[in-house]
């Protein structure tokens, strides 16, 4: 798989770099600002982008811009935006600028190599991933009164994981229980939500954050 | 106000044209004063009648009306006498301290300001009127003077026959005489003009400039606002070393002690030292958690990035109940204000999330050329105060430093509406950077 890497800081694109070449990605371009992963962009037939949200010559949201951008260009190319910290703004225009292929999460989760790794290729594979931080926000917006509020903990907690993009196998694995749970817990939740039942993984997330970003 | 020219003074080794051109604009502005004083004339009658029957309503009423209109004449003023003076005039009322109609006459009736604008519009229809009279009258002598012969010719025989005694002025070629007339016109109104239209000025300025008490009452509240805010930011660096101590620092300390655990397990017990490790990593995303709520206090990234209207709408999202933000901003304000007021509307939707039992909150952000004006609402129960304690009570000082202002009007039973307002210029709007909507 073919990546294109976008990252300021020497010491984290080198780290990225090795990481993701461990994982047998081949890293086809790695850069420092945001008008040459462009450039980059265009000039390799990349699968996926990693970007870092701050970038020169600002310092202010040229990666997210030029992720959008990219997305633009090449409707619906995955992008995986990394940040030092995440905002819910941020997260809806990522998601607003095109169905699948989105990924949004914060630096600290590349130190869990496994499941980052997965994330980046969930992404590239079109599906949509986002950091539990933007997802626990949604879910606390929730009003007293919303169909939220009478979820269970269990199945608050596959809504959470399942708005990340984990699929049911993932989700599984997480809460130690088998699939088959978690595929009931789901059909509850979308009962519940009043959500239409989706088995596409990619389909199923985007439903539930629309609910939740209503 | 642009109060570069001195045009009351020559400048030096003025030119004969410069000098000329000078004294044709002051006789201009001279007729302007003088058309002036016809509404100063019917805002002083009105003024001084509201006063007196002001113990019925209507007097009131009247002066919530024409006390403004006032101001505006007096700041008219102030922009041409400062431009004549070629020093601005600073405005010199006091912000009313409340809203409402009484609260706002209430105000004005303890602004000395207000009343130095009532008696400077009695100067105005008097001596400043007699004096911008003369300045025009001279003026207006010299073009007398100029057309006398041509308007001896055009008129009918005799119309303008004069008299001198000695000397009957009765032909048109001695109508040319009063030329010797126009140049001792030229030569007073050269002499003259400048220093009328100066006085003039002078004691529009006398009148207008904010008073000496003023002055000393604005130093007092400069300096306390400063020690405030001294205090306040040294306060703050205090949180931030003890967060950054009692955190990151902590967590750092403990990861290299997993760490190093994890070199020494790894030749003996190669299980325990993937344990030290795993725990290792968990110690850096909580340091990381902790790195990042200490740079959200100091500077929020995204104020940085997007800039108030953006951080405000990030804001928005970020609450628990539903806010909706309403913002008319044509530019941006300066980097401290923004900081200021973002951080004084986190803390306001902060208590209404605490304390309001609110099901919902509009923020609306405007600018009206000068004031930078926030407005909180929400649907809660009310009751908010600000006092000792009370987390307005630190919004209001942060604004402060500012020159900003709040207001709170919180009824028992809600709704509370909460007005901060900062005098602040916007720079040019920047190209906004886009967004994943367009």
């Amino acid at each position: 798989m073919r990546v294109v890497i976008a990252e300021d800081l020497a010491l984290l694109r080198d780290g990225l770099t090795r990481l993701l070449q461990a994982y047998d990605f081949e890293v086809v371009a790695a850069v420092d600002n945001a008008e040459l992963l462009l450039e980059a962009l265009r000039e390799h037939e990349a699968d996926i982008a990693v970007v870092d949200v701050r970038m020169p010559p600002t310092f202010t949201d040229e990666g997210l811009r030029a992720a959008i951008q990219a997305r633009v260009e090449r409707p619906g190319f995955p992008v995986l935006v990394l940040s030092q910290y995440v905002e819910q703004l941020y997260a809806r225009e990522l998601l607003s600028s095109g169905d699948g292929g989105v990924g949004y999460l914060l630096k600290d989760r590349v130190a869990d190599v496994s499941s980052f790794v997965e994330a980046v290729r969930a992404v590239a594979g079109g599906g949509t991933v986002l950091d539990p931080e933007v997802v626990s926000t949604l879910i606390a917006r929730a009003q007293p009164d919303s169909p939220i509020s009478k979820l269970t903990e269990r199945e608050r907690e596959v809504l959470g994981l399942m708005a990340e993009g984990r699929s049911n196998a993932a989700i599984a694995s997480q809460l130690f229980v088998t699939e088959k749970a978690i595929s009931k817990h789901t059909s509850t939740i979308f009962m519940k939500l009043g959500l239409f039942q989706d088995d596409d993984d990619n389909r199923r997330v985007l439903a539930v954050l629309t609910y939740l970003q209503h | 106000m642009s109060a570069t020219t001195l045009i009351a003074q020559p400048s030096h080794g003025e030119s004969f044209a410069v000098g000329l051109r000078r004294r044709v604009v002051l006789t201009g502005l001279s007729l302007v004063y003088v058309l002036l004083a016809v509404p100063a004339l019917a805002l002083l009658c009105i003024l001084t009648t509201s006063l007196g029957v002001a113990v019925v309503g209507v007097g009131l009423v009247l002066l919530l009306v024409f006390v403004p209109l006032n101001q505006q004449l007096a700041n008219v003023h102030r922009t041409l006498s400062s431009r004549i003076l070629g020093a601005p005039i600073e405005r010199p009322y006091l912000r009313p301290a409340a809203a409402g109609g009484l609260g706002l006459l209430r105000s004005w009736a303890l602004d000395p300001a207000r009343w130095r604008d009532f008696a400077w519009t009695w100067m105005s229809v008097t001596i400043g009127w007699a004096l911008s009279w003369i300045s025009l009258g001279l003026g207006l002598g010299v073009i007398w003077y100029l057309v006398f012969p041509f308007v001896y010719w055009i008129t009918p025989e005799g119309t303008f026959d004069t008299n001198y005694g000695l000397f009957k002025l009765d032909t048109q070629g001695e109508a040319f005489l009063e030329w010797i007339l126009l140049a001792v016109a030229l030569f007073i109104w050269w002499k003259l003009e400048p220093v009328l239209m100066r006085w003039r000025a002078e004691l529009d300025r006398s009148m207008l400039a904010p008073s000496r008490e003023t002055l000393q009452r604005r130093v007092v509240e400069v300096s306390q606002s400063r020690a405030e805010s001294i205090d306040h930011s040294a306060a703050e660096l205090r949180r931030i070393e003890r967060d950054l101590h009692d955190g990151a620092q902590a967590r750092l300390v403990a990861l290299g002690m997993n760490l190093g655990m994890a070199e020494e397990m790894l030749a003996h017990d190669p299980e325990g030292a993937a344990r030290m490790l795993a725990e290792a990593r968990a110690v850096t995303t909580s340091a990381l958690g902790d790195l990042r709520s200490v740079v959200r206090g100091i500077h929020p990234p995204v104020l940085a990035d997007r800039g108030l209207v953006g951080a405000l709408q990030a804001l928005a999202l970020d609450m628990s109940l539903p806010v909706s933000v309403m913002i008319s901003l044509p530019g941006r304000p300066a980097e401290p204000v923004e900081s200021a007021v973002y951080f004084a509307t986190t803390e306001l939707l902060a208590n209404i999330g605490k304390h309001a039992r609110a099901t919902r909150a509009v923020v609306s952000l405007s600018h009206d050329g000068a004031v930078l004006r926030v407005v909180v609402e929400d649907d809660g129960v009310g009751g908010a105060e600000v006092g000792a304690g009370s987390g307005l009570t630190g919004v209001a000082r942060r604004l402060g430093a500012f020159d900003g202002t709040m207001e709170v009007i919180s009824p028992v039973g809600g709704p509370t509406v909460v007005t901060m307002e900062v005098p602040c210029a916007l720079s040019s709007p920047k190209i906004s950077p886009s967004s994943g909507t367009d």
